[in-house]
């Protein structure tokens, strides 16, 4: 089964319009949503009722930390992250904010664990950014592949059966196997706010009975997507961001 | 995790057992058979049991990885694999005959065939680093020979892939690898520098003409260690005969930084290719090794060498081509040939590594027996050489990345292409035929060229004279 697996969208409606279209070109059969649907952009509420339907048309998805703050004031965020959730929360119809709350924190298929973020205690939200941390989480993790995203920066972990953690940044459009000997934690790039230095939208290919992902990039209308951040009167820093993609 | 034992007679994924044809340190290897695939085969099953060293697995992985996407006659093609889950093996073509190991009785070899073998090594680790991997354990014995003469080259457990994790990474606190052809920089874990693979091409070289190992034997991480920075004694010491060129070559090769080395193989097959054109340095006339204040102060002063960002293998590539111009001094016109120095010029100003080869082709008549001297009693030959040495002068180029070649063809677009093909060469310039008259008897040879060649083509033209007339 070819899975499509998205994360950090954003409520970027160009960018993950871009990458939906993508995945259904490569042959997607099934979506993944590893969480913060909103948040930083201005189609929130697009956002959450496309993800909403995919759901209902089988899609996996996990709870991320914007998402979360939509329902809870105590989650703590920078200010101009917390303008963003302020202006969110109240384009959000009851349906849109109570879908958001009740999604779980994690959710495991076979052997996969899909999270927002480093899964030894998915409601800290830390971040996965090094091998020591990488490490953490799939020690934590029973599952053999871990997905998970929040840093906005792609990378491919794996542990060896004694310990050993390796750390790759992913060369984009080169499918690698994740070996059945180890352990594996595939942290995706952001679809709706890249922070790698590139500003194509982020997501991933995996295939089941290969075992291989393949992390892609696809290029969208950014100049749309800022504009509309800027009309919105959201901070415009997060307009800025987009096109040079840190 | 454990399977039924390998046994001839076992079937795993189509694949038959037939006979056990080695048992290493690492794996074992058996001939097999497949339907549908007619290529003999070569199973290799990794040692694997509690308690052993985790290398045989981890270099299990990288092979299992990597030789799948490797492609070409320099490598052997990849057939399948199987993972710990039930047995883990990869079905490779198996290569006939044996691997250079079997060559070390003959050693020293002459100079000539050492010559041959190299340009062949060189030219399928030029093949493997384009492909993105660097090898990291060539020697003897993971070098073989198709009847097409190509090299092959076989183990890739030790092998880094610039587009996939590497998973040696982390795994050893020592460096993983076989001491004597071990380049220094593996020593302080280096792993994504093709370079190191020149290094260990330079040894085999050393080992072969002279019969000795540049560095000994030791396996001590200290005695390795040694190569941080003390250079080898010159093969010259050791024989006397030793040519100049392949002094050059092999002491060019074994230098300490990378940076110093061949910037690429396809560089170092070329020069192997063409001894007669190897610039010769202060290394080819060397009798003795570095001074002990050179040794001391590269020893003492490791802490301030210069830092190095992660390489990229392609990038490192491609910023080291080898450039060809074809000139074609009878028929371009001045105004032509000035055009092409000036597309050269552009090229080698952004990629310093780069080296241009300048060819020009003495036609052969198809019936007259064509005599090296004019009727002037002028030799043809060196003329043009010296016609192409001019032509290149004013690009100033340091004589080490400069080689001039006249080629003997009666087809001019195919002795170029040939050269281009067995030469590696990467971008070709070459002149558009003005005359009209004699493109339409003679057919272009720019048009055949950049139909036909493995590389990029520049076709030149003269600037445009003033327009509106």
């Amino acid at each position: 089964m070819r899975l499509a697996i998205f994360a950090d969208i954003h409520a970027n409606r160009e960018a993950f319009t871009a990458c939906l279209d993508a995945a259904r070109a490569q042959g997607a059969e099934r979506m993944i949503c590893l969480g913060d649907v909103v948040g930083y952009g201005a189609d929130p509420e697009w956002a959450v009722d496309t993800v909403m339907s995919l759901v209902e048309a089988g899609a996996l998805i996990v709870r991320g930390n914007h998402d979360n703050a939509i329902s809870t004031s105590a989650e703590s965020m920078n200010p101009v992250a917390q303008a963003a959730i302020e202006w969110t929360r109240g384009r959000l119809g009851e349906a849109q904010r109570r879908f958001l709350a009740e999604l779980p924190f994690t959710r495991s298929e076979g052997d996969h664990l899909y999270v927002h973020s480093e899964a030894s205690d998915p409601p800290r939200w830390r971040y996965v950014h090094d091998a020591f941390s990488a490490g953490r989480s799939m020690q934590a993790a029973d599952a053999q592949i871990t997905f998970c995203g929040h840093i906005h920066q792609p990378a491919l972990y794996s542990m060896s059966a004694t310990e050993k953690i390796t750390s790759f940044v992913p060369v984009t459009g080169v499918p690698v196997q994740l070996l059945r000997g180890r352990r594996w934690l595939a942290v995706l790039g952001s679809v709706g706010q890249p922070r790698d230095g590139n500003p194509a939208a982020a997501f991933a290919m995996y295939e089941t009975e290969k075992r291989e992902i393949t992390y892609l990039r696809v290029a969208y209308d950014i100049a749309t997507a800022a504009r509309k951040i800027r009309d919105n009167g959201l901070p415009p820093f997060l307009a800025d961001r987009l096109s040079v993609g840190r | 995790m454990a399977g039924p034992p390998i046994a001839p007679g076992a079937v795993i994924d189509g694949f038959t057992i037939g006979e056990q044809v080695h048992a290493g340190g690492m794996a074992t290897l058996w001939t097999a058979t497949c339907p549908g695939i007619d290529v003999p085969l070569l199973i290799k099953v990794p040692r694997i049991s509690e308690g052993e060293d985790p290398a045989a697995i981890v270099s299990f992985e990288m092979e299992q990885m990597i030789l799948p996407r490797l492609s070409g006659p320099h490598v052997p093609q990849c057939f399948g694999s199987g993972d710990f889950a039930r047995q883990a093996y990869v079905a490779m073509e198996r290569i006939p005959g044996k691997t250079l190991y079997h060559r070390l009785d003959d050693l020293p070899l002459p100079y000539e065939e050492a010559r041959v073998l190299g340009v062949r090594i060189a030219a399928a680790l030029a093949d493997l680093h384009r492909q993105n991997v660097i090898h990291h354990d060539l020697k003897p014995s993971s070098v073989m020979f198709r009847d097409t003469d190509k090299a092959v080259l076989i183990d890739f457990g030790l092998s880094h892939h610039n587009h996939l994790p590497d998973l040696l990474q982390e795994e050893f606190r020592l460096p993983y690898g076989t001491a004597p052809y071990m380049a220094p920089e593996r020593l302080l874990g280096v792993r994504d520098d093709p370079r190191s693979d020149i290094f260990s091409l330079g040894v085999l070289l050393y080992f072969f003409t002279t019969g000795e190992r540049p560095f000994g034997e030791t396996e001590t991480l200290r005695g390795m260690r040694r190569r941080l920075w003390r250079d080898p004694h010159p093969p010259r010491k050791l024989r006397a005969d030793y040519p100049p060129w392949l002094q050059e070559i092999v002491l060019h090769c074994l230098e300490i930084e990378p940076a110093w080395r061949y910037p690429t193989a396809a560089q170092l097959a070329f020069d192997l290719g063409n001894p007669d054109q190897v610039k010769l340095t202060g290394r080819a006339e060397r009798l003795k090794r570095d001074p002990l204040t050179t040794v001391w102060r590269r020893r003492f002063n490791r802490g301030v060498a210069i830092p190095r960002a992660k390489s990229d293998v392609a990038a490192q590539l491609a910023a080291s081509p080898i450039v060809m111009v074809a000139l074609d001094f009878t028929d371009d016109s001045q105004s032509l040939t000035d055009a092409m120095r000036v597309i050269a010029e552009q090229v080698l100003a952004t990629l310093p590594s780069a080296r241009l080869a300048c060819v020009n082709v003495l036609k052969l008549g198809r019936v007259t027996i064509d005599r090296t001297l004019d009727e002037e009693g002028k030799n043809k030959h060196i003329e043009r050489m010296i016609a192409l040495q001019h032509w290149a002068q004013p690009l100033k180029l340091d004589e080490g990345r400069l080689t001039v070649h006249v080629l003997e063809a009666i087809d001019p677009a195919s002795a170029i292409l040939e050269f281009a093909v067995v030469n590696q060469v990467d971008r070709i310039v070459i002149g558009a035929r003005q005359n009209s008259f004699m493109r339409s008897l003679l057919g272009s040879v720019s048009s055949k060229v950049a139909g036909e060649a493995p590389c990029t083509v520049t076709v030149v033209r003269p600037p445009r004279v003033a327009a509106g007339k």
